[in-house]
């Protein structure tokens, strides 16, 4: 079985395609001078289907889809996000295009700036607005991050279609446990470092959160200064970062078939975004953030100054799972072996800021 | 009157280069009118060069004449027949 790697950036989408995770054959760029923040295989529908979230700085944001494998890509007359006049707002960007779980076929979230959650019951053709949130007595006080004021996590629960957990900065954790009519602030534990008051109900700058579907009510959370666990299905969190060199950083993945076990990428802290000692390293733990080790092999170790955004890393679906990492620097490091070895399979893309990876066909 | 399509937008204007439109009824012709009609004509057009809310796209000008409206009355500037609107993308619109 062949594997798809989809790596957005910021002038447009690159396809890798390799059958054995060894070679790959690189296709692109896709939507030239597009920045790609959202891609996603949803891998539900017997043939795969691929969302692409593409923004011209000229002609707006779309996002598109394609029921082969990135050969043709369709969006709708009109596009497939607007904002309802009655919000008197505009789409900006869509950060984080997500399908639903198993049990809900058709359901894709839509994580977009200005901070607002959509729904697609078509797989991501049309989206409409989640009112629930947009009209949350909350979000007028929310204040946008570095990169916006914009939603840009989306966990879903993969059994329970009425549990959704949100991540918007600066916002910070926000969850639903009644399909999207209501939600709820869901930062307790987690330090707001740039707040006078370090534990607000929200304005929290979450980065990234993921959890294991087989074990849905723990979940891994990088914060802008800190990593943290939840047991309890994001309603507290605490601290696991001891044992890392740095707390800051983007994003956060959890391997595919195993609970407990997570990756990160760090950096010296807000104000150095840089790799501790100027060495490129993933770090893992398999034991739920009790403890981590560095994986290095193959990753540049010697004045290398790479930042990872928040959705450039990720895993496959391969039974001996697949780590990729996509850098500011533009190149795209793979690891077959879960993270033990890596090999560049690109180099000299523009800023790579979204990837995402699955067996297909 | 004519609106020229920038080559980047041809092809939500049916790969039309220029794009003729007539605008009726009672209200005096100006470039949101213009706009107005191009969204209910070629929707795949007007929605690069405005967002849903009917704001001008901040790196596309629209030209009438020579003049970008933008040095004009935006979106109410007027219009008359033999007007030639252009929609060109701007040159500050990133690296």
């Amino acid at each position: 079985m062949g594997t798809l790697l989809m790596i957005g950036t910021r002038k447009g989408l690159f396809l890798a395609r390799t059958d054995e995770r060894r070679s790959w054959a690189l296709e692109g760029p896709l939507f030239p001078m597009n920045a790609v923040y959202a891609v996603a295989i949803d891998t539900r529908p017997d043939t795969p289907r691929l969302l692409v979230g593409a923004d011209s700085e000229h002609w707006g944001p779309s996002i598109f889809t394609s029921d082969d494998l990135g050969a043709t890509w369709d969006e709708p007359e009109g596009g497939a996000l607007r904002f309802p006049a009655e919000t008197g707002a505009a789409l900006a960007r869509a950060w984080q295009l997500q399908p639903a779980g198993a049990d809900q076929p058709g359901v894709v979230w839509a994580g977009v700036e200005p901070a607002a959650l959509f729904r697609s019951d078509d797989g991501g053709s049309t989206f409409s607005l989640v009112e629930g949130l947009w009209d949350h007595p909350d979000r007028p006080q929310w204040m946008p991050g570095g990169g916006g004021l914009c939603l840009h996590t989306v966990v879903p629960h993969p059994t329970d279609p009425d549990r959704v957990v949100i991540a918007v900065s600066a916002a910070g954790v926000y969850r639903t446990e009644d399909g999207g009519r209501s939600w709820q602030s869901s930062n307790t534990g987690i330090t707001a470092w740039h707040n006078p008051d370090p534990h607000p109900p929200f304005g929290q700058c979450v980065h990234k959160i993921a959890r294991h579907p087989e074990r849905p009510d723990q979940m891994f959370l990088q914060n802008h200064g800190g990593v943290y666990r939840s047991d309890d299905g994001g309603a507290t969190w605490g601290e696991i970062h001891e044992g890392l060199p740095a707390t800051f950083g983007f994003p956060l993945v959890t391997h595919p078939h195993q609970p407990g076990t997570a990756y990160v990428y760090p950096l010296v802290a807000d104000a150095h975004r840089m790799p501790p000692d100027d060495r490129c390293r993933v770090y893992r733990t398999t034991d739920a953030g009790e403890s981590w080790h560095p994986l290095s092999a193959g990753l540049p170790q010697d004045h290398a100054y790479i930042t990872v955004l928040r959705d450039a890393m990720c895993t496959d679906d391969a039974p001996t799972a697949g780590v990729y990492l996509g850098t500011r620097t533009g190149e795209v490091f793979a690891s077959a072996d879960e993270g033990e070895s890596w090999a560049s399979i690109a180099r000299h893309l523009p800023d790579v800021l979204s990837v995402r990876a699955a067996q297909v066909g | 009157m004519h609106v020229r399509v920038p080559a980047a937008l041809r092809h939500a204007a049916g790969g039309r280069s220029t794009v003729p439109a007539r605008l009726g009824g009672s209200r005096a012709p100006d470039v949101r009118a213009l706009l107005d009609h191009l969204a209910a004509t070629l929707p795949d057009l007007e929605r690069r060069v405005r967002d849903e809310q009917g704001a001008l796209r901040r790196h596309v000008n629209v030209f009438v004449g020579a003049t970008n409206v933008r040095d004009l009355d935006e979106q109410a500037t007027a219009l008359g027949d033999g007007d030639e609107v252009a929609i060109l993308p701007a040159v500050s619109g990133g690296a």
